[in-house]
């Protein structure tokens, strides 16, 4: 029985920590998060910046949505792309006629 | 009640006799779970933030385009541009790329319209004269601007320029800013040698979100060489970029699903013959099916559901307290100047429970399954092999 009451308590002490980690998302750091966040739309405003400084390593993957449609052939025909950022963006699917 | 504590006990001893076997399994799934959850969380939170923060950006960008690639445009289309009915105003955008060969590093730079201003996440202040400029926490940190207070760049005509830095973003926004070295329009013009009538590209500002498809579609007639891009483009490349179906995800998926998989068709196509035996055993001295199926069950839930939980909650102070720094080195890339995230612990409450749902549930069907054929089995004949 002891080593059941263990696993049990031991699951219990889990399933409390994962609910009180997910209310401490919903509560706690709302008041904290829209400061940031309003903090850094200000900055995206202010500066006219249209993308994440995330991958630095190519134009295509610094500004993606400013990039060219194509990335592989970017440099010359038949060019493989040269980064491995470049597999973990997902291709862009622009529909041909956006209606507004 | 009872009777289950009971089973539980002895599934926890018939474990732990087996005890290799059952901790290497316990760690294969707790690093699997840990790893899908941690995409699922650091993906969840950087678009979740994504479609807040961008919401800022302009309404539309329209880019000259010439073969096929970005072109500087000419500062008189804005002139045609302002007509359009709808478009309030329009600012010409003046940023390029820099390569820092000391660092290996590549800038971003950028130009700010007139006037000194203050930010929240800016210590300091954006650049007021031509060789003023403001850095990301990244570039600072890589040049030591942040003990110099100057940086030192070359320019298109191979000279070295020398601006004074007179701020730095603040670690927070280091997201969005980390490479960015910001400098006052004609400091930009001057450093890539830029003609005078020429910007990188236009932002245009209409208030109203309706007509911004309009005007982009006028802007392309009245000039079939731009290219107008909208903010809900905008918004949608990172959507895509950081949705369930790019590389991002589908890389650490399917290494993680091949794993589950492969556990699940090892225990799924029989089980051993010391397990068969203890089955034969346990029938022979009077236990049901149900209670060897109970038995099996228990087994299955206290290693499935102890590698899911662990494995959530390791995910959880990896992403939100360790800056996900195990991912970012695998989706780091090339680049060098790489941001820390510095993420708000959320996490979507669905998400976690349809892994949850793949994950344990097979989990425990492949323990249960093999078990019951064999509980259902003449006790003798098991136990003969």
């Amino acid at each position: 029985m002891i080593k059941g009451k263990i696993f049990i308590g031991f699951i219990a002490l889990e399933c409390l920590m994962l609910v009180s980690a997910y209310l401490h998302g919903r509560t706690i750091q709302p008041s904290n998060q829209a400061s940031q966040w309003q903090a850094k739309r200000a900055v995206v405003l202010r500066l006219g910046l249209t993308d994440f400084a995330l991958w630095t390593e190519a134009r295509y993957t610094r500004h993606p949505s400013q990039a060219d449609f194509f990335s592989a052939f970017q440099d010359f025909p038949a060019s493989p792309d040269h980064f491995p950022a470049g597999s973990i963006i997902a291709p862009i699917h622009i529909p041909a006629k956006e209606t507004p | 009640m009872s009777k289950h504590f009971k089973i539980i006990d002895y599934a926890i001893s018939s474990l732990l006799r087996r005890k290799y076997k059952s901790i290497a399994i316990l760690v294969a799934y707790t690093i699997t779970v840990a790893m899908l959850a941690s995409v699922l969380f650091l993906t969840h939170s950087l678009r979740t933030e994504t479609t807040f923060v961008l919401q800022g950006v302009p309404d539309l960008i329209v880019q000259r385009m010439l073969g096929g690639r970005h072109e500087l445009i000419p500062l008189n289309y804005a002139e045609t541009i302002k007509t359009i009915r709808g478009v309030a105003g329009i600012t010409p955008r003046y940023w390029g790329y820099y390569y820092d060969p000391l660092t290996e590093a590549n800038y971003t730079l950028l130009g700010t319209g007139s006037g000194v201003a203050t930010l929240d996440l800016l210590e300091g202040r954006l650049p007021g004269s031509v060789d003023e400029c403001a850095i990301g926490a990244g570039v600072a940190a890589l040049r030591g601007s942040d003990q110099s207070k100057e940086l030192i760049l070359v320019n298109s005509r191979n000279t070295g320029v020398l601006f004074e830095v007179s701020g730095i973003f603040h670690t927070a926004s280091t997201l969005l800013t980390n490479d960015l070295v910001v400098l006052n329009d004609p400091a930009v013009v001057d450093f890539f040698g830029f003609p005078p009538d020429k910007a990188t590209d236009f932002a245009v500002r209409v208030p109203n979100s309706n007509e911004v498809q309009t005007v982009a579609a006028k802007i392309k007639r009245l000039f079939p060489d731009t290219r107008p891009i909208t903010k809900r483009e905008l918004i949608r490349t990172y959507d895509m970029v950081f949705n369930w179906r790019s590389g991002m995800m589908l890389t650490v998926f399917s290494a993680a699903i091949i794993a589950l998989c492969i556990m699940a068709w090892d225990k799924a196509t029989g089980i051993s013959a010391e397990e068969k035996q203890e089955i034969g055993i346990l029938k022979a001295i009077g236990w049901d099916t149900a209670d060897v199926l109970a038995l099996k069950f228990w087994e299955g839930l206290i290693i499935s559901m102890t590698s899911f939980l662990t494995g959530v909650l390791l995910s959880y102070l990896h992403v939100f307290y360790c800056n996900a720094f195990i991912l970012s080195a695998v989706i780091k890339g090339w680049s060098v100047l790489f941001p820390t995230f510095h993420l708000t612990p959320s996490f979507n409450l669905f998400h976690l429970l349809t892994m949850g749902f793949f994950t344990v549930i097979p989990y425990i069907a492949s323990t249960v399954i093999p078990s019951w054929k064999t509980a259902i089995t003449d006790p003798e004949s098991v136990m003969r092999g």
